[in-house]
């Protein structure tokens, strides 16, 4: 089944990690330069179709290129991360290029600040390549829901990448960079991670600051890593974590070297498998696969538990309520008063509020406006937004409990592999399932990551989810990294231009 | 029927922190429009709040001067409401767990002693300033003020007259300026009152409909408008009306409060707890920190003042009720001033020519170690007290010391015995008639020789010695 990928084969760098690149690089094999030129070669041959970036940074990442070139030349040692191509989701906030969100109401606007993670990593000498596509303002579970355009899943055109990283997780599964940032509220790294075959890992909440990320859920969001194995996941987050002063909800902890947990095997690992997280509405090939992957991790060495996670049923109706609640007051600054989009035919204020909000934020995003502003409203507040919180709370405990049994939670990361484009846009119940297995991590504030662990008889890949304690990446990642090494079967590539598989 | 008010006081009060609330951008007043901003207190997309530390003591420090209890446990929760001059458009406030509650002011009327209850205090950002110019068909925004640190301070409903709030707002204010934790300047906005004010049977304990009233610019207008209010709810209950509870604005210049066009009517702010702030939890030790740094306050300073000085209670309550004149008073009897003269001249000719001129005492000419140099002159009987209103009007004006101004001007007090005679000789000479009336026992006369000797020496002849040597050589 498994066939070699074919440009990684004849070393089209674009097709390599960031830790082979940066050997290569550092060895003189492969310029940084032209590093940068092939993953621009991929955008231009793939784009058009899989319409993963927003904007592109081509000349200076040019020319940031030339300067590693030029050290490199002089024999310097290059940083791990240094001339290495890297995908912002557009919700981040850049001085290059317009800030979207992929919403109308942004269109045209330009941060005057850079948010502290791309500052980090720019300090780390990455190569942003440009910014990716995702669901307006991060509310979404396909990236249909962008203003600007609907990206492609590369395995499949004709499927979404999942969302709302989509943007992000097309790129990288389409070579179209080495590695992306995604965000994640109550699974949009890991989701699209899944459904394009690639590596999502979400932090732990306060383990990379927020400052900069345009705010879906105050109380939920969390910058990630998407990258194309584990230990570039590790090394992003080498790089990205740590408290920042200008986010009081990051926390104070050591940052660990997030490699040094990829080398070991499994043995006295103890991983629960949750039954509620292997029901009704999960495909069979899914299931298939994870169980398989869960049965190589026993033979890793991991000691399996059976365990059950009570609330996992309530996880959808609390996200709703509590993301939404939040999002409602975190949108209320798109105005048109001081930037982005203003409505231009307005006579007073409070007709420029309307009509600039009416015209300027989508449908989802209204929806989920609408909803959280009923349930913070007086008289509603205690059926719904307080007794989320409480419920909140019981996802907490249940994890609690669990983590006194095991050292992981394994399951699956979506339900099912990637849907077809415009399948679900209609019935949005239909579409908010697509994150049952990812939310509880977001609400418990726990660490996950998606690792591919298969296909569907129709070639689209399939993710694996492993769940830690907060502040646990490094068990998530040693099991990821272990996993990923004890396989059994080689990663594929997508079918975009008849090369790959099919 | 008559009827008694029931009032509580809102007090709003710019805290003087270097910095705003949540950013670092300066919050001193005064700069050109939208000069002291940045992407935080702007509100622009994926900027996060981080608390001012010192604010946060500012208003732990206020709670502890107001007797309060400090929540080892608090929040801030986001207020959610539309408008151009709160560019996130909701105010980060705190909502159902203040910083510090249950505290107490005791006021002071006509010698009767009185306690105003303090429900809370609280910590929010301020918001910015809508500007409107005029003829244009838009409007613009200031937002230097956005995000400067706010505490309000919430009074429980009982004072009963609008001299009671009066006495409540001079007393806080004096409060707050001894701790340096707010300059106080209605002026610039910086003390911003708002009162609700309800009526009820007297003798009633029921509450009635409150009317909450704003826009009120001075202490006195808080007065005014209390009592323009109660009289327009009194009329109103006793032709048998109903008092419609509602938001009213002061018009300072008409004189009248009237119905606000009102947004607030049945406004759902939908409070919830600020998710990018973690909450404020302040432990036992960090209280007791800030109590070491409570100055001492008006109370205290009244009655150390009556012991250590040993002038009148009166004369301490109204040295005291502002920190910088007791700061000046205290000053100037330390650098040598006889504490009761001192007190005179500062609650007398120095308040004078303050008022007179407009003149802030921090902005006063006069030092105290100057006007503590004029009081000595006066007590070495260098100058004569009378001389001595002349010199402290030039102090005022110019700045310079009183021995300069004494010497430039030749006030020195004549003192001489034998100058002094020759002048008294020539008088008697020249004035024969009173001088027959005195010694034919009409001895009132002697005033009108006094005087004219003082004439003569344009005031500066010792009125004690010309009185004496006088007497003596008309015997």
């Amino acid at each position: 089944m498994a066939k070699q990928d074919t440009h990684s084969g004849s070393r089209d760098p674009s097709a390599l990690t960031a830790h082979e690149l940066h050997d290569i690089m550092q060895r003189g094999e492969v310029k940084c330069t032209e590093l940068v030129r092939a993953v621009f070669a991929r955008i231009e041959r793939f784009d058009a179709r899989v319409k993963a970036f927003l904007c592109l940074f081509r000349e200076t990442a040019l020319e940031q290129a030339e300067r590693v070139d030029e050290k490199l030349a002089r024999g310097e040692e290059i940083g791990p991360l240094e001339g290495i191509p890297v995908a912002l989701k557009d919700i981040l906030c850049t001085l290059e290029g317009e800030t979207t969100c992929a919403s109308r109401i942004l269109k045209g606007f330009r941060a005057p600040y850079e948010a502290t993670v791309v500052e980090k990593l720019r300090r780390a000498g990455a190569i942003f390549v440009g910014k990716t596509n995702l669901d307006e303002f991060a509310m979404g579970s396909s990236t249909e829901n962008s203003a600007f355009q609907v990206t492609a899943n590369p395995w499949d055109l004709t499927c979404v990448p999942g969302g709302s990283s989509g943007g992000s997780a097309a790129a990288v599964a389409a070579d179209e960079t080495i590695l992306a940032l995604g965000s994640d509220t109550g699974g949009s790294i890991r989701q699209p991670a899944t459904l394009c075959g690639i590596v999502g890992l979400k932090p732990t909440y306060g383990r990379i600051s927020r400052y900069g990320l345009l705010a879906f859920a105050s109380s939920l969001d969390q910058i990630g890593p998407m990258t194309k194995d584990v230990e570039d996941a590790a090394l992003l987050m080498n790089v990205m974590s740590g408290q920042d002063p200008r986010d009081s909800t990051s926390v104070n902890l050591p940052v660990p070297d997030f490699t040094s947990a990829l080398t070991q095997d499994l043995p006295g690992i103890r991983l629960g498998v949750p039954q509620e997280y292997f029901g009704e509405g999960i495909d069979d090939a899914v299931r298939e696969s994870v169980e398989n992957a869960i049965d190589i991790m026993r033979q890793s060495g991991a000691e399996i538990v059976q365990l059950s996670l009570p609330h996992t049923e309530y996880a959808i109706p609390v996200y709703y309520i509590v993301a939404s609640a939040e999002a409602s007051a975190n949108l209320a600054r798109y105005d048109g008063v001081r930037y982005g989009f203003r409505a231009a035919d307005a006579d007073d204020v409070i007709s420029m509020y309307e009509k600039t909000r009416r015209h300027g934020f989508g449908s989802e995003v209204k929806r989920r406006i609408m909803l959280g502003t009923y349930a913070l409203s007086s008289g509603y507040y205690d059926a719904y937004y307080l007794k989320a919180q409480k419920v909140r709370t019981l996802f907490r405990k249940d994890f609690e409990e669990a983590f006194a049994r095991c050292d992981a939670v394994i399951a699956p990361t979506s339900p099912t592999p990637a849907f077809r484009i415009g399948e679900k846009t209609d019935d949005s119940l239909k579409m908010y399932l697509s994150d049952v297995f990812t939310i509880s991590a977001n609400l418990a504030g726990l660490t996950a990551i998606s690792v591919p662990c298969g296909y569907s008889r129709e070639g689209l890949p399939i993710g694996v989810q492993i769940m830690a304690k907060p502040f646990d990446e490094l068990t998530v990642l040693r099991i990821a990294g272990a996993y990923e090494r004890n396989r059994g079967f080689a990663l594929r590539k997508p079918p975009l231009d008849g090369e790959g598989t099919e | 029927m008559s009827y008694e008010a029931v009032i509580g006081l809102e007090v709003h009060v710019e805290l003087l922190t270097r910095s705003k609330m949540f950013c670092r951008c300066s919050a001193e007043f005064g700069a050109p429009p939208n000069s002291r901003v940045c992407p935080v207190c702007l509100g622009m997309p994926g900027v996060l709040p981080v608390i001012n530390k010192r604010a946060v003591e500012f208003v732990i420090m206020t709670g502890l001067a107001l007797n309060c209890r400090i929540s080892d446990y608090s929040k801030l929760d986001r207020k959610n409401y539309f408008y151009p001059d709160l560019p996130k458009n909701y105010q980060i406030s705190q909502y159902d767990l203040p910083i510090a509650l249950d505290g107490l002011l005791e006021i002071e009327l006509d010698g009767a002693k009185k306690r105003v209850g303090i429900t809370r205090v609280h910590i929010e950002e301020d918001t910015g300033k809508n500007l409107h110019p005029e003829g244009a068909s838009y409007s613009q925004v200031d937002f230097n003020r956005c995000g400067v640190p706010l505490m309000e301070i919430v009074s429980e409903p009982d004072m009963r007259s609008p001299q009671e709030a009066y006495e409540y707002l001079q007393k806080l204010k004096a409060i707050l300026e001894y701790l340096e934790v707010s300059d106080c300047n209605m002026e610039e906005g910086s003390l911003r009152a708002e009162a609700n004010v309800s009526l009820r049977p007297a003798g009633s304990s029921e509450y009635g409909t409150k009317a909450e009233i704003k826009n009120v610019n001075s202490f006195k207008g808080v007065q005014k408008a209390l009592e323009y209010e109660i009289d327009r709810q009194s009329q109103m209950l006793s032709s048998g009306g109903t008092v419609v509870q509602e938001t009213r604005m002061w018009d300072e210049e008409r004189g009248i409060t009237a119905t606000m066009r009102s947004k607030e009517a049945a406004h759902d702010y939908r409070y919830f707890p600020e998710p990018d702030l973690v909450p404020v939890v302040v432990d036992e030790p960090w209280v007791e920190e800030m109590r070491k740094r409570l100055p001492e306050l008006p109370g205290a300073r009244r009655v150390r003042f009556v012991e250590q000085y040993g002038i009148p209670d009166y004369d301490a309550g109204v040295l005291t009720a502002s920190k910088a004149v007791a700061d000046y008073y205290e000053q100037c009897v330390r650098s040598g001033a006889e504490p009761k003269g001192a007190s005179n001249w500062v609650m007398g000719d120095l308040q004078f020519q303050l008022r007179e001129t407009g003149t802030d005492i921090a902005a006063c000419k006069v030092s105290p170690e100057n006007l503590a140099a004029m009081l000595k002159l006066i007590a070495d009987d260098t100058i004569s007290g009378k001389i001595a209103k002349t010199v402290f009007k030039e102090m005022f004006m110019t700045g310079k010391a009183p021995a300069e101004i004494v010497r430039e001007h030749g006030l020195q007090q004549i003192t001489d015995e034998g100058e002094v005679g020759e002048i008294i000789d020539r008088i008697i000479r020249e004035n024969p008639e009173p001088v027959e009336s005195y010694r034919r026992g009409k001895t009132n006369a002697i005033a009108f020789l006094v005087g004219q000797v003082m004439r003569a020496t344009k005031g500066k002849a010792n009125p004690q010695l010309v009185n004496k040597m006088l007497e003596k050589k008309l015997s």
